[in-house]
């Protein structure tokens, strides 16, 4: 067995409630890791054949929750949720942070693989060796906070009447959907805590098709063992030792770039990116810092960094609305993307989101999509179910916000995300409305524009990138570069936190793995063939896609339309890409990366890598 | 400052606790060589998300726990005043846990013998890393105050007041 795994996965078919354990050959660990990679080898194994037929909402798809070895022992606990997505009908590697990888570890598994679909809600409890599935009645339907509340003390009271000479047991870990996940809708997270969110994907949709309202996990056991302790001790404190002396994001997690991101870089989300830049100092963190912020340092197991604090609202009529502070993310898709520029509006929108079980990203998106086309005129106040939608009216947006997790009315068509609502909506209004969708293969863009070209993002990043717009996997020239998805794809299999990676040199995270293992591992080794290995299955996959849509490289590897819109104000006025040198860049990477013309992996990358069963199958798409 | 004859406390601040755990992980390798939060002698609760706080002995003048123990298991240091657990002669038969105002030993995950923080023999790790980040929950003192021993407290009853203290009327809806 390799050091550094717990040695076992967890597989549950809620069709038949089997529970039984598993494992994965050596190999198969070492050159898939855990997390996505692991995520991505397991469903193209079991469903790559028929991948196009298979629903990600109906029972035949896989939802899998995998740590990596990384897993609480470097710093910032976190676990990589995957599955087929129903945004993309690929596959998305979506990690959380939070206890719950870290329960899962000690309670003896590295993962779990769920099949099936449950008559009645449900949810999984671990403790240790003892696994069951347990009714869920009583918690769905429930919000964020009350799941929490209820699952919590009920399994805390399952704990003492079993272990009863044990002592106090703390509170086990849990992984949940709020109503939206219940309902189906697309932009629905795996939540943790209140506020941590797995959110690129869609997959508390999975989740809640198949029934599974929480999974609660308790570990007594140790981390797995480990092949050199002491240099593990050695980097974590390394990793620590640097972010506690980063002031930025220490103090202000990345809640300070709601204002940074808009007036230094000119690339965050302003009324549906109409704009990218603003100069709201209302918006500013020392606004959220003194007015809403109620803990500054707050973190996960083993955590340095505290990117998240917690905020609410004490006075007025968001008087009660707690979240995390929000961060970047959630600051502009519910702030400055809706036309909102003050915390505690922002605050409200973003606790409500966590509440109902959304992703503030792709919720976020699609308030704005449908308030540019309230502007627009083409959806009426009659359309949207008597909302008057104006950009900067905070209750008209939490009220469509219900209505999408609720799929009420207007919600039932957006809770497809924005481009499918797009597609539905275009086609009843006979326009085409994908023009104003923020967009890439069915999964809206992160906060990170590209127009300026001041931010992290190419102009490749989201029209190549495996997981569509998820600025977390951003696609990057040379495909090797240290911010490119290769060492995304590291990231989220090895199961460690992104941002504690940040101004660490390039290896370290390897020689975490190393440390861990005890099995040798370079970045060059890890880009090829590792990482290369593991690009592909999840590009085949995509374009192999779904039932409901398909991609075709040449329409669908590209930019939104209104990244090619030069921007209308702010230091970067009239930029945009230019398209040509869009095409240029794209054929580069598809070179790179091993792909054709047409963007399809050719035979012979693929039967390099070992991938000859790929290769065949995805013949279908090269006739 | 202390001494190293005189013994020592843990003064701890709860409501700065990150909840980021590193005293559970220094705890765990330092007495059992392995990251284990379930063996760490210092735990850190999360009944309610935001209000985490480190739950460890907090050396009760009267120690009930040493005095409740059956089997001898249990003493107290001179030298640190913190209780010691002689895991030989530990039946794991949980009457310490249950005299304890705060509930606070634990029984050892895999082994037969309870858990109480032995204060590191005066140089408690735990204490260390919380300093090391700049948290500043815990923090070596004299052990001269008669209050201290309230911090033996319930999990569920420290939460409830860091839930108010915090999020004030509506921490109800939370506990």
């Amino acid at each position: 067995m390799i050091l550094g795994y717990a040695g076992k996965f967890l597989e549950v078919d809620l069709s038949t409630k089997n529970i039984r354990e598993t494992t994965f050959r050596e190999e198969i660990l070492k050159d898939y890791v855990g997390g996505r990679g692991l995520a991505a080898k397991v469903l193209w194994d079991r469903l790559g054949t028929e991948w196009e037929t298979v629903d990600p909402l109906g029972p035949r798809n896989i939802l899998t929750f995998f740590t990596g070895p990384l897993t609480g022992f470097f710093p910032g606990g976190r676990i990589c949720v995957s599955g087929k997505s129903p945004q993309s009908n690929g596959v998305v590697g979506s990690t959380v942070g939070g206890e719950f990888g870290v329960e899962l570890r000690c309670a003896g598994y590295d993962g779990i693989i769920v099949t099936g679909e449950a008559k009645d809600p449900s949810y999984l409890f671990i403790k240790d060796s003892e696994v069951e599935i347990r009714d869920a009645g009583h918690v769905w339907g429930k919000d964020a906070k009350q799941t929490v509340r209820l699952l919590t003390h009920e399994c805390r009271e399952l704990l003492k009447k079993r272990f009863s000479s044990y002592g106090e047991f703390k509170e086990p870990a849990i992984l949940y959907v709020g109503p939206a996940g219940e309902r189906k809708v697309r932009t629905a997270v795996v939540a943790a805590k209140w506020t941590h969110a797995a959110g690129y994907g869609g997959y508390g949709a999975v989740m809640g098709a198949k029934r599974l309202k929480a999974v609660v996990a308790k570990g007594t056991g140790p981390l797995p063992e480990v092949a050199d302790i002491r240099k593990v001790k050695r980097l974590i404190k390394a990793v620590c030792d640097n972010f506690y002396e980063f002031e930025l994001w220490r103090r202000w997690g990345t809640g300070s770039a709601g204002y940074e991101v808009g007036a230094r870089l000119s690339s965050e989300p302003v009324r549906n990116w109409q704009d990218e830049w603003h100069n709201e100092k209302s918006f500013g963190v020392d606004q959220f810092e003194n007015r809403v912020w109620i803990k500054q340092l707050w973190s996960d197991f083993g955590c340095p960094t505290c990117c998240l604090k917690i905020a609410m609202v004490k006075t007025g009529k968001f008087k009660g609305a707690i979240t995390d502070n929000p961060d970047y993310e959630l600051q502009a898709y519910l702030g400055p993307n809706l036309g909102i520029f003050t915390p505690e509006e922002n605050v409200f929108l973003a606790s409500l989101i966590d509440d109902l079980g959304l992703c503030g990203i792709q919720t976020g998106n699609v308030l704005g999509f449908a308030a540019e086309l309230f502007q627009r005129g083409i959806l009426t106040e009659k359309d949207l179910d008597g909302i008057a939608l104006e950009w900067g009216d905070a209750e008209a947006f939490a009220a469509l916000t219900r209505k999408i997790a609720l799929r009420e009315g207007i919600g039932d068509l957006l809770a497809e995300g924005t481009y499918r609502a797009a597609l539905k909506i275009g086609k009843t209004k006979n326009l085409d409305l994908l023009r104003y969708a923020v967009q890439s293969k069915g999964i809206s863009i992160g906060a990170h524009g590209l127009r300026s070209g001041e931010d992290f993002a190419q102009i490749i990043s989201y029209a190549c990138s495996v997981q569509g717009g998820d600025h977390t996997s951003a696609a990057a020239l040379p495909l090797d570069a240290s911010g490119s998805e290769l060492f995304a794809i590291f990231n989220d299999s090895a199961v460690c936190c992104w941002f504690n990676t940040a101004g660490l040199r390039r290896r370290t995270r390897f020689d975490f793995y190393t440390a861990i293992t005890g099995l040798e591992l370079t970045p060059e080794e890890w880009c090829k063939p590792k990482a290369l290995r593991i690009l592909q299955l999840q590009r085949a996959m995509l374009l192999l896609a779904g039932p409901d849509l398909k991609w075709n490289p040449k329409i669908h590897d590209a930019n939104p339309n209104r990244f090619y819109e030069p921007l209308s104000k702010g230091p970067y006025e009239g930029k945009a890409p230019q398209e040509t040198k869009v095409e240029k860049d794209k054929k580069q990477y598809y070179k790179e990366a091993g792909w054709d013309e047409n963007g399809i992996p050719r035979s012979e990358t693929l039967r390099r890598l070992g991938l000859q069963d790929v290769d065949k199958t995805l013949d279908k798409l090269r006739n | 400052m202390t001494t190293k004859k005189e013994p020592i406390w843990i003064a701890r601040e709860l409501s700065r606790c990150s909840g980021c755990r590193k005293c559970e992980i220094a705890c765990s390798l330092s007495h059992e060589k392995r990251i284990w939060p379930e063996a760490s002698r210092i735990r850190v609760f999360m009944l309610v998300p935001g209000v985490e706080f480190p739950h460890f002995c907090a050396q009760c003048r009267d120690y009930p726990c040493v005095q409740a123990c059956p089997s001898k298991a249990l003493s107290t240091s001179k030298r640190t005043g913190a209780v010691l657990v002689k895991p030989s002669k530990c039946t794991a038969c949980g009457l310490c846990i249950d005299v304890c105002p705060g509930r606070i030993p634990h029984l050892h995950p895999s082994e037969n013998h309870v858990l109480i923080c032995d204060l590191c023999r005066g140089n408690p790790q735990c204490v260390k890393v919380c300093r090391e980040g700049g948290w500043n929950v815990l923090k070596k003192v004299p052990r001269t105050n008669r209050t201290y021993e309230l911090y033996a407290r319930k999990p569920e009853e420290t939460t409830r007041d860091l839930a108010i203290k915090m999020y004030g009327e509506k921490a109800r809806e939370f506990l």
